[in-house]
């Protein structure tokens, strides 16, 4: 033991004589990070990554990305003899003649779809937490960014095999390109060198692919990272923990191992799945021509929701007077609509700043419950989201629940309008309701279920103090003071500037806590807690005290 | 805290400072206590390590030893691929067991005390931004990027150009030729043949509720020659035959034959190919995006996000009774554009 | 078939190549032999015992002639294929008016079924019950019958034969239980929504063809592992948010859960 701490000291100071390593490993080695299951949500994306960089690598060798045509002699015997373009052809041929290349190409897939998903719910707690709070606004907007590039970059990857699933969807995506306005046809021209399919997109969505998108995510996840070891970690409140400190356990020893040990999990749960299940049979879609499809055309779950936005779609289209076509049924669904979702997304951060005008820093982490308009909309948004995904696959669902599509797509069209603020309407009472629970925990303890007939006749229930660790979450909740409308004009009868903005500010205020439950004062704690005593806890202790047995308790535990 | 303003969530720099209740005492584990307990998980983390070791060993003997080709019978699960089930169990069973033998190592053995970093002001110091900003001014006064008007212009002027080429590169990415869109193969006599067996047809090859899935003839010569599919993407049509009263309406007087309709495969909406014909309600429905439309009325839509009727292609047949088509398309196939008109 | 059979040469154990070797060998005589079981012969005894049948059991719906009515289409002209598909997949008799009539447990026997056949056959001439050598698939192409059968039949069959959704309620079914007799009946006969497909546009040979592709998907060869349905990136969706996300979540909850 003592040797190997003795060369890595010397190695250390020989490296300190080339770069300052000392000063880097001492600020970093025992930096503290707190311990949370919701905290590793983000490395599974990151591990993710790792994995699909690694075995992105291993399939470039044996993945030509032609679109010549040639014709197929491996060892799938239903395609023997088939025309087909030299990048589905070298597809199958690394999944059936090469050892283990299968098993990459699988893993390489299943890892996609854990980034997407992992990525997901780790933006899920971001923003159920608040923890996009300043300092952390870039670090929010880095990730949305990386959010939609993964989305594009997950995209290409499904299509480079050129199969006759990811072929349709590149003709889909090729008519939502086609239905721009303006110069919607010539970037479909630029895209593809030319007419849908050309010759050209195979090979340029490769260099895309393998290319210019990893770099730029080598990039932003380098600064997503550096940002969250400068900003110190949030962490959940508690006792012990304040907005000024970090509880948790040092970097080095215990995070290497476990940080470093989910990495190996994540990795061998994909590689496991990559054996296992089967993802993405090119083999059985068979190439891709542009005159044959498959019923139940779907992408990968994450365009999910844009093609069941494209199917819900009532079917508008204008002719201008000018005889140009605006093809609204597409444009909207297809690119109007995600980019109004992913501006929203990015921007939340600051529209809420904006309303509660707060500017300090926040690294201890929000309960959901204490902001309920917040979780309202984070709920609302993952029903508009859920529905959409939903009617993605509504052929499935229909075949599968004995259903109509025709129906779903109704339904859709108008559970779109009406479920997301159902939902959210629903989850603010729940919130509040929540809210409401908490303070009366805290004025009057909890409610332990059992009941005592006091001498006199009267039924009471025993509450329960709760605990300090208890108190230490229920008291952590922040109270946001509404904001007021300024008056139409001053004092001396001058225009308040930006009026119309600040009532604005002010109604968005008050839709964000004028609901609120206020957190009781320490003056109101103590009064309750002296009122209770008043009322009944002499007694029951004099009960107690009497040494007789507690007359008459009902509960749980007497029956 | 209920009377805090907001002026003071402006200007405040820290909230929250002291912990309102303390770090509860730690709690020693088993492991911490019982040294027997240690040992134990000791062993547990380092039989896990060795059995990674040894599937990597198997990892190795399964590359070697298992065809590529060969398959297994899983019963329910079906005949799946023998070497690629037992390369990605080995090779899985070795990642995993080192990730949760060095989790359960610290979870187990390694310290679990809790401890506590102080945070601090996240910004630079106040006297280090009075010298960054400082720093700036000395710059900008040598340079003389305030004074010199015409140099400062010019440079912003020189610089916002400076990206033109780069993009100008990009503009033969692609033609620029739209009307190709508007164009198919299809022209006044060219043969209807079945695709994939390529024979041609008679009307009396097709009954009643039969579907056909066609190209011009000629296509396949156009393909190898220009080395794309992207005549195909254009030209493929379906044939369905009714009965002629079934027949509602066209887009063009006496289109069909007999009851024969040829219309383009290749939806309004997005350009799926679409083929899903119900004989009995003459409804064709696309598999991608749902859109349906009635063959027995014009092609037009009858549900869904198309906007645009099907294309349909007049066709008659020729001296010796082969189905041919009796013009081109009257309209561009496929995905509205938006030179389209 | 054959062809995969040789593929298995290397297989990890002597077992699993017995097991594969005998599920194919029984796969292939269970196939076969219902396709012999279906050449019928009409003579005049049977055509009259169908006419029995069919009266008490068609009639209502198909008219007594078989002129059809408003609950049910005309048979004159369908020809005994129509029916052998018909009855033999239970589609008919229907036990309800639905969307489309689902496959069940036949009613009939294979001795009426061919009555039956041989009575609707006698009302107009109609495509006959394929003979055995019409299906034997033993020379048939088996990448050209993919290809066919991505251009005929996958838009609603599914690429792997699994079926799929068609308009208001309707669906193309699976074609996983369909026998070879079962689905040339089907492509010349156009059973409900389906489409015909004469031997006139898609030849005795290409039928052949489509028949081998499709008893291959049936084998249920899934070379990647579990094959989720064969449903497409959907399935894998879901598999990835519940048992895969699942499992990643349940070990951080480890990572992140106390120790005692």
């Amino acid at each position: 033991m003592s040797v190997i701490v003795k060369e890595a000291g010397r190695a250390i100071s020989r490296a300190d004589e080339r770069a300052p390593i000392s000063s880097l490993l001492k600020a970093n080695l025992r930096k503290v990070f707190p311990d949370h299951w919701s905290f590793m949500l983000g490395e599974i994306a990151l591990y993710s990554f790792i994995i699909l960089l690694l075995t992105g690598v291993y399939l470039t060798i044996w993945f030509k990305p032609s679109m010549t045509e040639v014709v197929y002699n491996g060892s799938y015997a239903p395609l023997v003899g088939i025309k087909m373009s030299e990048a589905y052809a070298s597809a199958l041929d690394l999944s059936f003649d090469v050892r283990g290349g299968l098993l990459l190409r699988q893993i390489h897939h299943w890892a996609a779809l854990f980034f997407m998903a992992a990525m997901v719910v780790h933006m899920f707690r971001i923003f159920f937490t608040g923890a996009f709070r300043k300092p952390r606004e870039l670090n929010w907007v880095i990730g949305g960014s990386m959010f939609l590039i993964v989305l594009l970059e997950g995209f290409a990857g499904y299509s480079l095999p050129d199969d006759l699933l990811s072929g349709v969807g590149v003709r889909i995506v090729a008519g939502i390109i086609e239905a721009v306005p303006i110069v919607g046809t010539y970037l479909m021209f630029f895209i593809f060198g030319g007419q849908f399919p050309g010759n050209d997109f195979i090979p340029r969505l490769y260099t895309f692919h393998v290319l210019l998108v990893p770099g730029i995510l080598l990039a932003l996840i380098g600064l997503h990272l550096i940002l969250i070891f400068y900003h110190k970690h949030t962490q959940y409140p508690g006792p012990g923990r304040s907005n000024t400190n970090v509880v948790g356990f040092p970097l080095f020893p215990v995070y290497v191992a476990k940080a470093g040990g989910f990495f190996f999990v994540v990795f061998g749960v994909t590689a496991l799945m990559g054996g296992l299940v089967s993802i993405n049979p090119i083999w059985a879609y068979g190439p891709y021509v542009p005159d044959q499809v498959t019923a139940g055309s779907q992408p990968d779950w994450y365009i999910g929701f844009l093609d069941g936005m494209l199917r819900a779609m009532p079917n508008w289209e204008w002719e201008d007077f000018l005889g140009r076509t605006w093809s609204w049924n597409i444009f909207i669904p297809g690119a109007v609509m995600p980019g109004i979702l992913v501006g929203l997304l990015l921007a939340y951060p600051f529209i809420e700043a904006w309303v509660t005008g707060d500017k300090r820093e926040h690294h201890l982490l929000e309960r959901p419950r204490n902001n309920p308009t917040r979780t309202g909309i984070g709920v609302a948004a993952i029903v508009f989201y859920g529905i959409l995904v939903i009617n993605g696959a509504n052929d499935l669902i229909a075949i599968t629940f004995n259903l109509s599509i025709n129906q779903l797509i109704w339904f859709t069209r108008i559970a779109i309008f009406i479920a997301p603020p159902l939902a959210f309407l629903a989850t603010r009472r729940f919130c509040l309701g929540l809210q409401r629970r908490d303070r009366e925990k805290l004025l009057h303890g909890r409610e332990s279920g059992q009941i005592l007939r006091l001498p006199h006749g009267e039924f009471i229930e025993i509450h329960t103090p709760i605990s300090d660790d208890e108190k230490a979450v229920i008291l952590s909740k922040e109270d946001y003071p509404v904001v007021a409308a300024p008056p139409a004009t001053d004092e001396n009868g001058v225009r308040t500037p930006g009026l119309r903005a600040k009532r604005w500010r002010a109604r968005l205020s008050r839709a964000y806590f004028g609901d609120n439950i206020q957190k009781p004062t320490p003056a109101e704690i103590e009064a309750a807690a002296h009122h209770s005593h008043e009322e009944h806890d002499h007694e029951v202790e004099e009960l107690h005290a009497g040494g007789k047995e507690v007359p008459a308790v009902l509960g749980p535990d007497s029956h | 805290m209920s009377e805090k303003t907001s002026t003071e969530l402006a200007t405040a720099e820290h909230h929250g400072e002291e912990p309102l209740f303390p770090l509860p005492p730690h709690r020693h584990r088993l492991t911490d206590t019982d040294p027997r307990a240690a040992r134990r998980a000791e062993r547990q983390v380092a039989t896990m390590f060795v059995l990674s070791a040894l599937l990597v060993v198997a990892f190795v003997a399964v590359y070697v030893g298992v065809d590529v080709r060969s398959t297994l019978n899983l019963g329910p699960f079906g005949v799946v691929n023998a070497s690629n089930l037992l390369l990605g169990l080995t090779m899985g069973g070795a990642i995993l067991l080192i990730g949760i033998g060095a989790i359960h190592w610290a979870k187990k053995l390694m310290s679990d005390e809790e401890i506590v970093d102080e945070r601090h002001p996240l910004g630079s110091p106040k006297e280090d931004q009075d010298a960054a900003l400082e720093a700036f001014q000395t710059g900008v006064a040598e340079s003389g990027f305030v004074e010199r008007k015409i140099v400062r212009r010019s440079l912003i002027g020189a610089l916002l150009l400076f990206p033109v080429p780069l993009i100008v590169f990009l503009k033969d990415m692609g033609p620029t030729d739209v009307n190709v869109l508007r164009e198919t193969l299809w022209k006044k006599g060219d043969r209807i043949l079945v695709d994939i067996t390529l024979q041609p047809l008679r009307p009396e090859d097709l009954n009643v509720g039969t579907l056909v899935s066609a190209s011009p003839e000629g296509l396949n010569e156009v393909q190898e020659l220009e080395h794309t599919q992207n005549a195909r993407a254009k030209a493929s049509i379906i044939l369905v035959r009714m009965k002629p009263e079934e027949i509602r309406s066209q887009q063009g007087d006496n289109w069909d034959y007999q009851g024969i309709l040829a219309f383009s495969k290749i939806c309004t909406h997005v350009g799926c190919p679409i083929a899903l014909y119900q004989q009995r309600t003459h409804h064709l429905l696309c598999p991608c995006h749902q859109s349906t439309f009635d063959l027995s009325d014009s092609g037009n839509v009858v549900f869904g996000p198309a906007a645009r009727q099907m294309p349909q292609l007049p066709i008659t047949v020729d001296e010796e009774g082969y189905l041919v088509a009796a013009d081109g398309f009257q309209q561009p196939v496929g995905p509205s554009f938006w030179e389209r008109g | 078939m054959t062809s995969s059979s040789v593929r298995r040469h290397k297989a990890t154990g002597l077992a699993v190549l017995l097991v594969g070797l005998l599920a194919t060998g029984f796969g292939y005589a269970a196939v076969t032999g219902t396709a012999q079981a279906s050449a019928p012969t009409a003579n005049a005894s049977q055509i009259e015992a169908g006419k029995k049948l069919y009266l008490e059991g068609c009639a209502t719906c198909h008219g007594l002639a078989g002129q059809g009515s408003s609950d049910g289409p005309s048979l004159i002209g369908v020809g005994a294929a129509a029916v052998d598909f018909q009855v033999k997949t239970g589609r008919m008799p229907l036990a309800q008016p639905t969307n489309q009539a689902p496959r069940k447990a036949p009613v009939y026997n294979d001795e009426e079924i061919a009555a039956l056949a041989a009575f609707v056959a006698s009302l107009g001439a109609g495509p006959a019950i394929p003979t055995a050598e019409q299906v034997d698939t033993e020379d048939a192409n088996l990448a050209e019958g993919g290809e066919l059968f991505r251009t005929n039949c996958a838009q609603c069959h599914n690429f792997a034969g699994k079926g799929g959704a068609l308009s208001y309620g309707k669906y193309a079914p699976s074609l996983m239980d369909a026998t070879p007799t079962e689905i040339y009946e089907a492509m010349l006969t156009g059973p409900q929504n389906m489409p015909n497909f004469p031997d006139a546009s898609l030849p005795e040979e290409e039928k052949k063809a489509i028949i081998k592709y499709i008893e291959n998907l049936q084998q249920g060869d899934s070379p990647g592992g579990l094959a989720l349905g064969s449903l497409g990136p959907v399935t894998e969706g879901v598999f990835i948010w519940t048992a895969g996300l699942g499992l990643l979540l349940a070990a951080a909850v480890w990572i992140g859960a106390k120790v005692r």
